[in-house]
């Protein structure tokens, strides 16, 4: 497969007239994963946002294709829909609201846009029972409200579920590993791992850590610094960039 | 019959009098319900479907006794609600209320509780979400008598507005005359949040879809304690949101 699920170019983007991303150029071919690492401050989050389409991010230049289409002409529901899934670093809590009920509305959401039927309410717990027990959650757990009252590594597992029940083309997961300990970051692995490795499948990890890549093998790793990808290379670049910091691999 | 009130009158600050005069000629005497000491008893008050929707109600509850109200209000042009409850010792009066305007509807709940002997208590829930220009007020009057010590009352009101013309009001009330109480209220006025807006568009909902489910999260819990049959009364609440959304 050569395809590219991803391809950016020339991205510049703002936050509130502040230029954050500055000229970034990235390809992610269909069936890899991708680690985006980077100091604080380098733009990864607001990469994440700028490709999820989240209000407040200005893209000012440059373009991205996504599956043959243009991203930035899809509003945040349609790129989800397209197959797009992006991971929070944040989660976020909406009380009232039931996980099942939250993620059934919204897969069917995506489902009727592609023209697909809804999926029956006893289909979606099948689908979301089984995806809870993949990645080591209690399913009693999407009986709750959305993350309310979910310790952050709950939440992150949560997320996985997520995307396990809506099984993007493209997962950007951004910073999924901060805030958990090795058991949660191993199922988190796992799970990425179980779900994301196809043929047909990308992911875009960005993260701090070398930490999580111990357990997702990255096939390329891409250092972003200042709003645009400084060194692009193998695995081993994780472990030198663990080795010897962001300012000597980034110079 | 009496007088057509105006808007001088404290309880129809806000109401729409014209509608009102065109029904007050007809209007009946309040509903009374009397609650024999020691009963429980649950009413569910659905709206009709008239676009002028008036309901008033006097009710006592003897000691002991015990009466949930559940209220869904969404009247398209002009809805009342208008309650006066005497609490005598020990009763319980819980209300769960939920106002849903759409257009240019004026809804209101104006209520009056009354705990007359010791050790009564009162709840009163209530949620409001209104679109374009509809304004939707609470009012609610807690009076406590010099003997109804240990009374405990609460009241918790909340309103979303949709829509830059759309009109909340919320006036929680406190008359004490006893000085061992408990008389908590609280009112808040907002907006959807738009980081649970985004959440769920990265999830794949469209707008009105993560509206209307978000505004369902805001209202359904009033229904959750419902005895038995719920006579509907949540199915028409997430009806009269699709419509707000829309």
């Amino acid at each position: 497969m050569s395809v590219n699920v991803l391809k950016i170019s020339n991205l510049h983007a703002t936050i509130a007239d502040k230029s954050i991303i500055n000229g970034l150029d990235l390809v992610v071919p269909s069936g890899e994963v991708h680690a985006i690492m980077g100091p604080n401050g380098a733009g990864k989050s607001t990469l994440a946002y700028v490709l999820g389409g989240r209000p407040g991010y200005d893209v000012t230049g440059g373009s991205v294709d996504f599956d043959g289409q243009d991203l930035f002409a899809m509003e945040p529901h349609e790129r989800a829909a397209a197959g797009l899934f992006l991971g929070f670093q944040y989660p976020v809590e909406i009380p009232g609201v039931s996980y099942l009920q939250f993620l059934r509305e919204s897969l069917n959401a995506q489902r009727r846009s592609r023209g697909e039927a809804d999926l029956s309410g006893a289909e979606f717990i099948r689908l979301a029972k089984a995806k809870a027990a993949l990645l080591g959650m209690d399913a009693e757990m999407l009986k709750r409200p959305v993350n309310v009252g979910f310790s952050g590594g709950e939440k992150k597992r949560a997320e996985m579920v997520q995307m396990g029940i809506m099984d993007p083309k493209l997962a950007i997961l951004d910073e999924t590993d901060s805030g958990l300990d090795i058991d949660a970051l191993k199922a988190v692995g796992a799970g990425i791992n179980s779900i994301m490795r196809a043929p047909d499948k990308s992911v875009l990890l960005i993260t701090h850590y070398q930490r999580l890549l111990d357990y997702v093998k990255p096939d390329r790793v891409h250092v972003l610094s200042a709003g645009k990808i400084v060194r692009s290379g193998g695995p081993e670049l994780a472990h030198e960039l663990e080795r010897e910091g962001y300012a000597e691999v980034a110079a | 019959m009496n007088a057509l009130p105006s808007r001088k009158d404290e309880a129809f600050r806000y109401s729409d009098i014209a509608a009102l005069g065109e029904i007050w000629g007809a209007l009946a005497t309040p509903e009374s319900m009397q609650i024999a000491a020691q009963q429980k008893v649950q009413q569910i008050w659905l709206p009709s479907d008239k676009e002028i929707d008036v309901r008033r109600v006097e009710m006592t509850l003897e000691a002991g006794a015990s009466a949930h109200i559940f209220v869904l209000a969404t009247a398209s042009r002009y809805g009342r609600i208008e309650v006066d409850v005497t609490l005598h010792d020990g009763a319980d009066f819980q209300f769960d209320a939920a106002i849903i305007g759409v257009g240019d509807a004026t809804l209101e709940i104006v209520t009056t509780v009354r705990h007359v002997e010791p050790n009564a208590t009162s709840r009163q829930t209530v949620r409001s979400v209104l679109g374009d220009t509809a304004t939707g007020s609470y009012l609610g009057k807690v009076a406590v008598s010099r003997d109804a010590q240990h009374s405990d009352s609460v009241q918790s009101v909340k309103a979303m507005l949709l829509d830059r013309g759309a009109t909340a009001n919320a006036k929680p009330e406190l008359e004490i005359f006893a000085d061992d109480v408990k008389c908590a209220h609280g009112a808040t006025v907002g907006e959807l949040d738009a980081d649970q807006l985004y959440y769920a568009a990265a999830r794949g909902l469209d707008p009105a879809g993560a509206k209307a489910l978000l505004l369902e999260g805001f209202i359904g819990g009033l229904w959750d304690s419902v005895d038995g049959d719920d006579q509907g009364i949540a199915a028409l609440a997430r009806h009269a949101l699709k419509a707000v959304t829309a």
